[in-house]
């Protein structure tokens, strides 16, 4: 057999971004190994400086054409590029303040930094692939890495829970993604999702692909934190280490998100059985969310469902997307993503510095008086939950006016309706943290804090800049992103459940 | 009935009681993991019938080999029999039935409009042998193929992590 015809042409230039992420991983940990019990400044510098140069890659590539190599494995295209920058720039920020945090805590290991680097490098495959295996791995890359780093915490228990409860659910989910996977490929002999959408197109749903479509999106929906896969949550991110919770946070949520797109994209057809459900996962996940970050009195489980709320608000972006083709595009949603990774990393940051030696308290009364301590940070703080709430001139309330707008042009005004209320009740917890941070009352003792850090100033700075400069430059950057070739080519545009019976005006 | 179907119900129905026998010893880990052992080796029996022998040996060499071997030794060195499992078994009955049956109505809706055609025509040359697999793997494959490398280094590195308690 003549194996040279059959070697693909390798295109280093849409493989690079990944590679350079990965490589730079494993030099991260050949120099951690070098140089046993030394600070970790220059594992910190070169990882940085990978990350420069896979964000200046993705940069480079985001005015070309998109196009697929390695038969739709690697898939080049704005959407993607866009997430992928996203996810190089979060990652890049976490680092940015984790050294400072890690230390505070006595959690010796360098290890955290290539781990997080192969994490983010899975992600970046979740959203640039057509290719349902490439997903599947992208998808453990990032979550066995996060399993590992959730319970870097060695000496605390919640850690440990932490990680185990990560773990155990996310395999559980793991195996319903891959036997749905597995359904699919029995219906459809292909892996590709350009042809799984053009036989699903060519014949009427079967049992066989829409179970194995509702399996792939439970284990999406999981990653992504949507209500009723969304248990895990909270615990996961309050027992993690703050700048892993923070990563998690940012990186599997677009990641997941990217991935889900492109799989919705895949099944446009069988919409009649998807869109329904996610309206209703949409609308649980917002409410849910909200409601239960209420009555919470930690800092990070509140941010915890916090996410949650905001992975409905997407979920709103994408399903007006997709139920609207070729009148409403994902920029609104993309745009969000941005935001949302700068204020909810930002957000986390700060609350990293309520670690004191190896304790660390992030309950509401454990932030007390953060401003006298740490001044900057505290500011900041309130601008990302400003961001958080949807607060004019920060890229938060630009977000949610644009998906607000999306769903009405989409003829989604109950989801359109339901996302403001559910901002509106979203105040009162924002304001709570805000509140803890600010006042102190008489007599109390105020917690210890560590020092705020010269590198987490930056860290805050940089996402103090992002939500800013993305709420200023909004316009420019919505009118740059160019994202609505990804909107699905077939299938009827679907009717929000509850307006069926009106009259549609949109035609 | 040809001898083929019957020594197929004979493997297939005895993995699929060590499939059951899994479940069913709960409360003694080590006979459920020697039930998982029967299983995984009655489904590398089950591939060399179809003609996969790579798949089938990788079968029994990675899952009944290595793996279950490694699953026995953290079973018996942590000596997990000695705890009770908690039991909550009532309330978890429902959501099982609701999710058998759905399984089972999937894969009867498949046997009821399966369409035999495409798959009465004989396998190409090397169907199944180490050198196709190899090609595949190498070729068409060869990005998963390595992604799947980056992935044990992180199997590997997280091992390792966990495994310290301090630097």
């Amino acid at each position: 057999m003549n194996v040279n015809a059959l070697i693909p042409t390798v295109d280093w230039r849409a493989l690079a971004p990944f590679t350079i992420v990965v490589c730079t991983g494993i030099v991260a940990l050949i120099i951690e190994m070098l140089r046993p019990r030394r600070n970790n400044n220059l594992v910190v510098g070169v990882s940085l400086f990978g990350l420069l140069v896979a964000g200046w890659s993705l940069f480079g590539m985001l005015g070309g054409p998109s196009d697929e190599s390695f038969a739709g494995m690697i898939l080049n295209d704005r959407f993607g590029q866009i997430l992928q920058l996203v996810m190089v720039g979060s990652c890049a920020v976490c680092f940015l303040f984790s050294e400072p945090y890690l230390r505070e805590k006595r959690i010796p290991f360098a290890e955290f930094y290539p781990l997080a680097l192969w994490s983010t490098a899975g992600g970046m495959l979740m959203v640039s692939s057509k290719h349902l295996l490439m997903v599947f791995l992208g998808l453990e890359l990032l979550s066995i890495s996060l399993y590992c780093l959730a319970g870097m915490s060695r000496y605390e228990s919640k850690s440990e829970e932490s990680a185990l409860k990560y773990f155990l659910l996310g395999s559980f989910a793991s195996a319903f993604l891959l036997m749905g996977i597995a359904f699919i490929y029995g219906e459809t002999a292909s892996l590709h999702l350009g042809r799984i959408s053009e036989v699903l197109g060519a014949a009427s749903a079967s049992p066989l692909s829409t179970i194995g479509a509702a399996m792939v999106l439970v284990g999406l929906g999981f990653k992504l934190a949507l209500v009723p896969f969304h248990q895990w949550t909270p615990d996961v991110y309050q027992g993690a280490p703050t700048n892993v919770t923070a990563f998690m946070a940012a990186v599997s949520k677009v990641a997941a998100l990217g991935a889900l797109v492109r799989f919705l994209w895949a099944i446009g057809t069988l919409d009649t059985v998807w869109f329904p459900l996610m309206w209703w996962v949409a609308v649980a996940t917002m409410t849910v969310g909200n409601l239960a970050a209420l009555v919470q009195n930690d800092v990070k489980r509140t941010l915890g469902y916090s996410s949650i709320a905001h992975a409905g608000y997407l979920l709103v972006g994408v399903l007006a997307a997709f139920s609207a083709p070729g009148r409403v595009s994902l920029d609104a949603t993309a745009f969000y993503l941005i935001s949302y990774a700068a204020m909810t990393i930002g957000a986390f940051a700060v609350i990293s510095l309520t670690a004191s030696g190896q304790h660390e308290g992030t309950r509401f009364y454990d932030v007390r008086g953060l401003w006298k301590r740490a001044p900057w940070a505290a500011g900041c703080l309130v601008v990302f939950l400003c961001s958080l709430i949807g607060i004019p001139i920060t890229s938060g309330f630009f977000g949610k006016l644009l998906i607000f707008q999306a769903a009405f042009d989409a003829g989604l005004p109950a989801l359109a309706v339901l996302l403001a209320v559910n901002s509106a009740i979203s105040t009162y917890y924002y304001l709570g943290i805000i509140q803890a941070a600010f006042v102190t009352e008489e007599g109390a003792v105020a917690p210890r804090f560590g020092k705020p850090s010269a590198s987490l100033n930056l860290a805050c700075a940089v996402c103090l800049a992002g939500v800013l400069g993305a709420g200023l430059f909004a316009g420019p950057l919505i009118r740059g992103m160019g994202t609505a070739e990804v909107g699905p080519p077939v299938g009827v545009p679907v009717q929000d459940p509850l307006t069926i019976h009106t009259k549609n005006t949109s035609d | 009935m040809t001898a083929n179907q019957v020594a197929f119900l004979l493997v297939g129905g005895l993995a699929a009681l060590g499939a059951t026998g899994v479940v069913a010893c709960g409360e003694k880990p080590v006979r459920s993991a020697l039930c998982l052992v029967l299983n995984f080796f009655l489904l590398g029996v089950l591939y060399f019938m179809l003609g996969a022998e790579l798949l089938g040996i990788i079968q029994v060499m990675v899952y009944a080999g290595a793996i279950m071997v490694l699953f026995l030794f953290v079973v018996m060195v942590l000596a997990l029999q000695s705890q009770e499992a908690p039991r909550h078994k009532e309330r978890r009955w429902p959501l099982a039935i609701v999710g058998a049956i759905a399984l089972a109505a999937t894969v009867a809706s498949v046997i009821v409009t399966f369409d035999p055609s495409p798959f009465s025509q004989p396998v190409g040359d090397g169907y199944g042998k180490p050198q196709a697999i190899g090609a595949y793997l190498f070729t068409e494959y060869a990005l998963p193929f390595e992604v799947a490398s980056v992935l044990l280094l992180v199997g590997i590195v997280g091992s390792v992590l966990l495994a310290r308690r301090n630097a």
